[in-house]
């Protein structure tokens, strides 16, 4: 006997999906967002998509390229989070802004920490929120068919009335990629029916935000302004594009429930109670924080462990 | 229909079409055979024969060596070469008989046993021991130690696992299209030495026409159900085939008849069958060669102790190079870096894969994104486990619930990032479990 064959340890066959086919699902859930966007921002917001996407990829290669580590931008990782950083900014911000905010997502945030799988807060929203504090003026400002005011979120906050509809479909102020809740709910749709993600996190998210919505918002039983907070700022785009980002969420079934409760009430608590209007990007980051300790006790129980006797 | 399950599991592509028509085709063995003294779990089978001795079909070669042990029987007429080492599935060397065959097959008398109605309980079992039936389905534990539970009259299940879940594997199927009339008479053997508990046959449900073949033996006074399951990996995993039957769930340091179970495979009770109505032990099996590397995929009966190889030529050899072959079916089974290999009571299937789909995808890092959890069938947390495995947190690991994996493999078949899981796991495992055994 000369030939000699492989051998490995068991199981001999694989299931077809890979870390990037993921990823590009991912980017095709985020297509209606983004296309939405630039129709309703113009060409100005295809720029910023374009060039945060693209700083985040080339930031990823250089690094990697120069730390002669494995090449990893064809997983699409990083593609996603250039694209995610785009639609969390507003479309009037000049060019540098997704620049500076691309690489501290990929350098910083993940790159430093060890990579794709390692960064413990999501990079997209931790550099938003980098971009927050640092320019905060140029962060808050947003043109709506060329006129500069205030988003929606912002006049409910200051008890003015909003256009349910008009934030349902998305034709209002805000960040590129956050105002149309259903262009968001399309893509979100297809990642679920995919079952790249679940309802377990956007789910308790959203049932806990509103029940907070409802029980402190000061508005008492009405569902006209729960849909406005509902539809309004970064809630939707948050809770099934960012929240469920696997790296930063709990791996444990019901650490993901007890998650998503934590963030529905981080969020009504930031909108409501905070000085600004919104509250997702800071709820969401906040909870990544916890996710070490949301799984430490949330450990399950393995079959038939303490079950009963026969 | 009936259709039962369990928590996890995956659906990977299954190949059966390849074999599952191909009638089971009886194969002589060429050249010399080689018997493993130790074809099952428990103290190595000790040989009864010596060099130059001449060795008749059924006859016992080797007689168990201890309470949780089997004996071993001839499968060939000729003369005893010697007692030599032979290369195992699993890569390891054990010792062998090698029976130079001479053809002629001249069989021992089997013995004739009382009709089953007059047979006790203790009698039954000692028939058993002695044919050396063991669990068939791959474990290979001694079946005359199940059968001898500490309380029998508290067993309220005798589950025969017929659900052969592996992919490709076609072996059981057949056994109970060609002779389900034997297999649900062995059922009825256990019966015997259980009768107060109640027999359940699990099928999975792809194979319905099994099922229904199966069903159509059962008599009216038979305490025998045909139970259909999803189709689904591991359905066929011990636990989760109780659970699945029963809704009874046990962890992994409890056994079958903690839950007042006894799960036998289907060819283990078809040779129940054999070894009380016709005294003959185990000397054959259902082997399925298959896979896309093999030019005619085919299920064959096999005496034990013929080697592979002939097993590959007897398919009409390769029809393209294969990358990998696998002892058993693709998601438990060992891959074989030398076909030189002899075949035992447990040598389920033989698979040659033309894609080595393992090396074909090199291992990425971890995305956190669950599935492993999603799947497990065991409810661990597989990509933690094998974070602390790799680090050698061996603490962590248990705390974690590491010991509780049935290594099933479905964690490695879905991870997206294509990591090692189920090595992972696994080795670690097998570290602590040595160093338990120690103390």
């Amino acid at each position: 006997m000369s030939e000699l064959f492989h051998v490995s340890s068991n199981p001999h066959v694989r299931a077809n999906h890979t870390t990037g086919k993921i990823m590009g699902m991912v980017l095709i859930a985020l297509l209606p967002a983004s296309i939405f966007g630039v129709i309703n921002f113009g060409v100005r917001a295809l720029g910023i998509i374009v060039i945060s996407v693209a700083t985040c990829v080339l930031t990823e290669y250089i690094y990697e390229y120069l730390m002669h580590k494995k090449i990893t931008i064809f997983d699409y990782s990083a593609a996603v989070t250039g694209l995610l950083l785009a639609l969390n900014l507003p479309a009037s911000v000049p060019w540098w802004i997704p620049v500076i905010g691309g690489i501290f997502a990929i350098l910083v945030v993940k790159q430093l920490f060890g990579g794709l799988g390692q960064n413990f807060m999501n990079p997209a929203l931790a550099a938003r929120c980098f971009l927050l504090i640092s320019f905060t003026g140029r962060m808050t400002s947003f043109t709506y068919d060329g006129i500069t005011g205030a988003t929606p979120l912002a006049l409910l906050k200051n008890g003015e009335s909003v256009d349910v509809l008009k934030m349902f479909l998305g034709t209002t102020g805000g960040t590129i990629g956050e105002t149309s809740a259903l262009a968001i709910l399309i893509g979100a749709a297809f990642l679920l029916w995919n079952r790249v993600i679940d309802l377990r996190i956007p789910g308790t998210y959203i049932v806990t935000f509103a029940i907070f919505a409802l029980l402190f918002g000061g508005h008492g039983f009405d569902l006209s302004y729960l849909a406005a907070q509902l539809c309004g700022g970064g809630l939707m785009l948050g809770a099934f594009f960012m929240a469920t980002d696997y790296v930063t969420s709990p791996i444990t079934k019901r650490g993901q429930l007890v998650y998503g409760c934590i963030l529905g009430i981080m969020t009504g608590v930031f909108r409501i109670f905070g000085s600004s209007a919104e509250g997702v990007s800071y709820a969401i980051i906040f909870s990544n924080l916890l996710v070490p300790l949301i799984e430490r006790v949330t450990i399950p129980k393995p079959f038939g462990k303490g079950g009963e006797k026969f | 229909m009936e259709r039962f399950t369990f928590r996890g599991g995956i659906h990977p592509y299954d190949g059966k079409e390849l074999s599952k028509d191909k009638p089971i085709r009886t194969v002589l063995p060429k050249g010399d055979l080689a018997y493993l003294l130790s074809q099952h779990i428990g103290a190595p089978a000790v040989p009864i024969v010596e060099k130059g001795d001449r060795v008749l079909v059924g006859q016992k070669i080797a007689e168990a060596g201890g309470f949780v042990s089997s004996p071993v029987h001839a499968s060939v007429s000729g003369t005893v070469k010697g007692i030599e080492p032979r290369l195992t599935v699993t890569g390891t060397m054990c010792n062998a008989i090698i029976v130079e065959n001479d053809g002629k097959y001249e069989s021992v008398d089997f013995p004739k046993h009382k009709p089953l109605e007059e047979l006790t309980g203790p009698e039954i079992v000692q028939i058993i021991k002695e044919a050396g039936i063991v669990g068939m389905g791959g474990a290979g534990f001694p079946t005359h130690v199940k059968l001898s539970p500490k309380e029998p009259e508290k067993i309220d299940y005798i589950i025969a696992n017929c659900a052969e879940c592996e992919p490709y594997l076609t072996s059981d199927y057949r056994r109970m299209m060609e002779d389900p009339d034997k297999v649900v008479a062995g059922m009825r053997v256990i019966l015997k030495i259980f009768p107060q508990a109640k027999g359940i046959i699990a099928v999975e449900d792809n194979k319905k026409d099994a099922a229904e073949a199966l069903r159509k033996q059962v008599k009216e006074q038979d305490n025998i159900e045909v139970m259909q399951l999803k189709t689904k990996y591991p359905q066929g995993a011990e636990r989760q085939l109780i659970y699945a039957t029963t809704g009874r769930a046990i962890n992994s340091s409890m056994l079958p008849a903690d839950a007042r179970c006894i799960v036998d495979n289907c060819e283990t009770v078809f040779s129940i069958y054999r070894a009380v109505y016709e005294g003959r032990p185990v000397m054959h099996r259902i082997v399925t060669v298959t896979g896309n590397a093999i030019a005619q995929p085919q299920n064959f009966c096999v005496c034990t102790g013929s080697n592979y190889h002939d097993l590959i030529d007897e398919a009409g050899g390769f029809k393209e190079n294969p990358a990998k072959v696998v002892s058993g079916g693709p998601m438990m089974g060992f891959a074989l870096y030398n076909l030189d290999v002899p075949t035992t009571k447990t040598s389920s299937a033989l698979l040659c894969l033309t894609k080595d789909e393992v090396a074909e995808y090199e291992p990425s890092a971890c995305i956190n994104c669950g599935k492993c959890v999603e799947v497990c069938p065991g409810r661990v947390l597989p990509a933690r486990l094998a974070d602390f495995a790799e680090r050698h947190d061996e603490e962590m690991f248990v705390k974690y619930n590491g010991m509780e994996c049935c290594e099933c493999g479905c964690c490695s078949f879905i991870c997206p990032a294509k990591r090692h899981l189920t090595q992972s796991i696994k080795s670690m495992r097998k570290i602590i479990l040595g160093k338990r055994k120690k103390k």
